[in-house]
């Protein structure tokens, strides 16, 4: 058994033989040609198809991995209509007198050395896209096929590397898996991998052509390959694979269904997230939306406080990323736990019960415009909903809206485009919110209730105390009652609430939280399917199989 | 002539694909359109050209317009920049 490591794109398994995947030949004249004329009408035909080429991969890449990744092969067909480009080929066939084939690899190597010589790695990249296109055009003019590279047989491919069009042209019901001796996390190959969900590994040295044809496992979570595994591991590796392969058909059956009762309630599945790149994991779990995106990444990867313009950014990449879908942030949450050195708190006595959150906000205004101005500028791009955290009163829920009102105001006067769909809801996370929830609910769109929270005030129990684990009862009557109440609320007064602490993603309380009228669920991206399942399979029109409580 | 002084704020410089998008927002009008950045410049119809400024977050730009639709052509730039880099 041989075992190769690599960078890990995605943690899956993939179990089959190794084909090596080799360019195809190419001779090229070398010598003096004739009619430089005719050298450069087959060039631009060679051009002409590469284009209409690029054009059918981004179609391709569109279905298969989204329109953000598919965009390259656009930026393709744009280097392919670049003037100064063609030039100096033509320049070639007919100063030089040489054929179209080697005037393409002189001329597209001079771009392409242009940017692996920058400084900046991400142009350094694009030099990768230079010769992707060249091999294009390559092919065209010498009438080669590179989907043959591929074989007939399911296959774990192995290559120094993939170019983007490659990797989009394989034929993904005999992918197995990837491995490349280059590429980093980032190359394009990684990104289209990650999207496709293939196991692929990058940057694996041990690559070796003498692989071919044979056994291989590839273990995505551990970064690594096994060639000719011996019968324990293959025996490991199966059972998970079989794991996987059944979440993946749960996917399958459930993508684009709504999350609807058999007896037709439908409840939206949201998913919760961290930061931008959680987005693929929104997508891939097929959530309806985000119902919380904690802005808090922004404030913590940071060394000084993040700019308007930094958020800004941020922000609208989620947004555009995923809309139409909704997508709910939450203002700055810190405090309590989650503390940093810019913000310069206090070291405070009992911090659950202190100093976060809006509290922060609403005295630090300057701090909390920017956060907003960010916020409504980024709305242009997507569905915003902007959720503030650890409210207690109306008051607070007020002076909130009053200085978002004074950003737009500003926004507008400064020329931004400001979109008008933008709902605003709160946390419900304290008692005194669930006790107050009839006034709130005047106030706003809609409701969240941050279930870990809740539990925490309601039983006044330190969820990090692990002395208290005996008194501590995740379905506290008193919690599913302020659950309850706060739906209830909210639906006296057209708001609508949903539930997206840890408790929202519990199967078990699903029917309990149906009956009770709950709109939206946000869990954790991976529980978005189970959980659409969960509800698929109730019939509230038949007798309760749960205590309301 | 018109004039237009821009500082790139977008975390990843003129890219790729929004420099693409450039181009062709530029092949929309006949006005000369050159790109200058420090004493590198370019024309703005020319994507690898363009590219290989490598405008990075924070550098400044001068775009310069010349031609029969300076004005729309330079204030069309000009949004497009602020709106996308």
């Amino acid at each position: 058994m041989l075992v190769g490591n690599g960078k890990s794109i995605v943690n899956g398994i993939a179990i089959g033989k190794i084909k090596i995947y080799k360019e195809p030949e190419r001779i090229i004249n070398e010598g003096l040609i004739d009619d430089p004329d005719a050298e450069v009408t087959r060039y631009e035909a060679a051009v002409e198809k590469a284009i209409d080429q690029q054009n059918v991969l981004y179609e391709k890449a569109v279905k298969d991995a989204g329109k953000d990744i598919a965009e390259v092969f656009l930026v393709h067909a744009m280097m392919l209509e670049d003037d100064d480009l063609n030039d100096s080929v033509k320049e070639i066939i007919t100063g030089q007198k040489r054929s179209a084939e080697y005037a393409t690899q002189q001329g597209y190597a001079n771009y392409a050395q242009m940017f692996a010589d920058m400084d900046d790695p991400y142009m350094k990249a694009r030099a990768a896209d230079i010769i992707d296109i060249q091999g294009m055009v390559l092919d065209n003019l010498l009438g080669l096929d590179s989907a043959s590279m591929q074989g007939t047989e399911p296959s774990i491919l192995v290559a120094d590397d993939f170019a983007p069009s490659q990797t989009v042209k394989l034929d993904k019901s005999l992918l197995l898996g990837m491995i490349c001796r280059e590429g980093s996390s980032n190359s394009h190959t990684a990104i289209l991998a990650r999207s496709m969900n293939i196991p692929a590994l990058m940057q694996c040295k041990e690559v070796d052509d003498s692989w071919d044809g044979k056994d291989a496992i590839i273990d995505g979570k551990n970064g690594c390959v096994y060639i000719e595994p011996d019968a324990d591991l293959r025996k490991v590796l199966t059972a998970r694979h079989e794991e996987d392969l059944k979440k993946e058909a749960l996917l399958q059956e459930l993508k684009g269904k709504p999350s609807t009762t058999i007896d037709g309630y439908e409840v939206h599945v949201y998913a919760n997230i961290g930061g931008p790149s959680d987005v693929g994991a929104v997508n891939q779990n097929d959530a309806e939306g985000v119902g919380l995106f904690r802005s808090e990444f922004v404030y913590l990867n940071s060394k000084e406080e993040p700019s308007e313009e930094e958020q800004f950014v941020a922000y609208k990449r989620v947004l555009e990323s995923l809309a139409p879908k909704l997508v709910i942030i939450r203002t700055c949450d810190i405090g309590a736990d989650k503390t940093i050195d810019y913000m310069n708190l206090d070291k405070e006595e009992n911090p659950a019960l202190g100093y976060r959150a809006v509290r922060i906000c609403l005295t630090r205004k300057p701090f909390f415009k920017k956060q907003l101005r960010a916020l409504l500028r980024a709305s242009a791009y997507g569905h915003l909903g902007i959720m503030f955290p650890m409210i207690i009163s109306v008051r607070e829920v007020r002076e909130c809206k009053e200085i978002m009102e004074e950003c737009r105001q500003e926004l507008i006067k400064e020329g931004y485009k400001i979109a008008d769909n933008i709902q605003i809801g709160i946390m419900v996370e304290t008692p005194a919110a669930v006790l107050c929830a009839d006034e709130l609910a005047e106030e706003v769109d809609f409701f969240s209730l941050g279930t870990n929270d809740l539990t925490q005030y309601t039983c006044a129990i330190d969820r990090q105390n692990a002395k208290l684990e005996p008194f501590s009862d995740t379905h506290h009557p008193a919690v599913l009652r302020a659950i309850k109440m706060t739906i209830e609320a909210g639906h006296r007064h057209g708001t609508w609430v949903g539930i997206c602490g840890e408790l929202g993603a519990d199967t078990t309380l699903t029917e309990t939280f149906l009956r009770y009228g709950v709109d939206e669920l946000s869990v954790n991206p991976k529980s978005v399917l189970p959980l659409r399942k969960a509800i698929r399979s109730l019939d509230l029109s038949k007798p309760a199989t749960v205590i309301g409580k | 002539m018109k004039e237009i002084n821009f500082t790139v704020t977008d975390p990843l410089g003129i890219h790729a694909r929004p420099a693409g998008i450039l181009v062709k927002e530029a092949k929309k009008f006949t006005s000369k359109i050159t790109v200058i950045k420090g004493d590198k410049s370019c024309d703005m119809r020319k994507l690898l050209a363009l590219m290989g400024l490598a405008v990075k977050q924070n550098d400044s730009i001068v775009v310069q317009v010349e031609g029969a639709d300076e004005d729309a052509c330079a204030a069309a730039i000009e949004a497009f920049l602020k709106e996308n880099f």
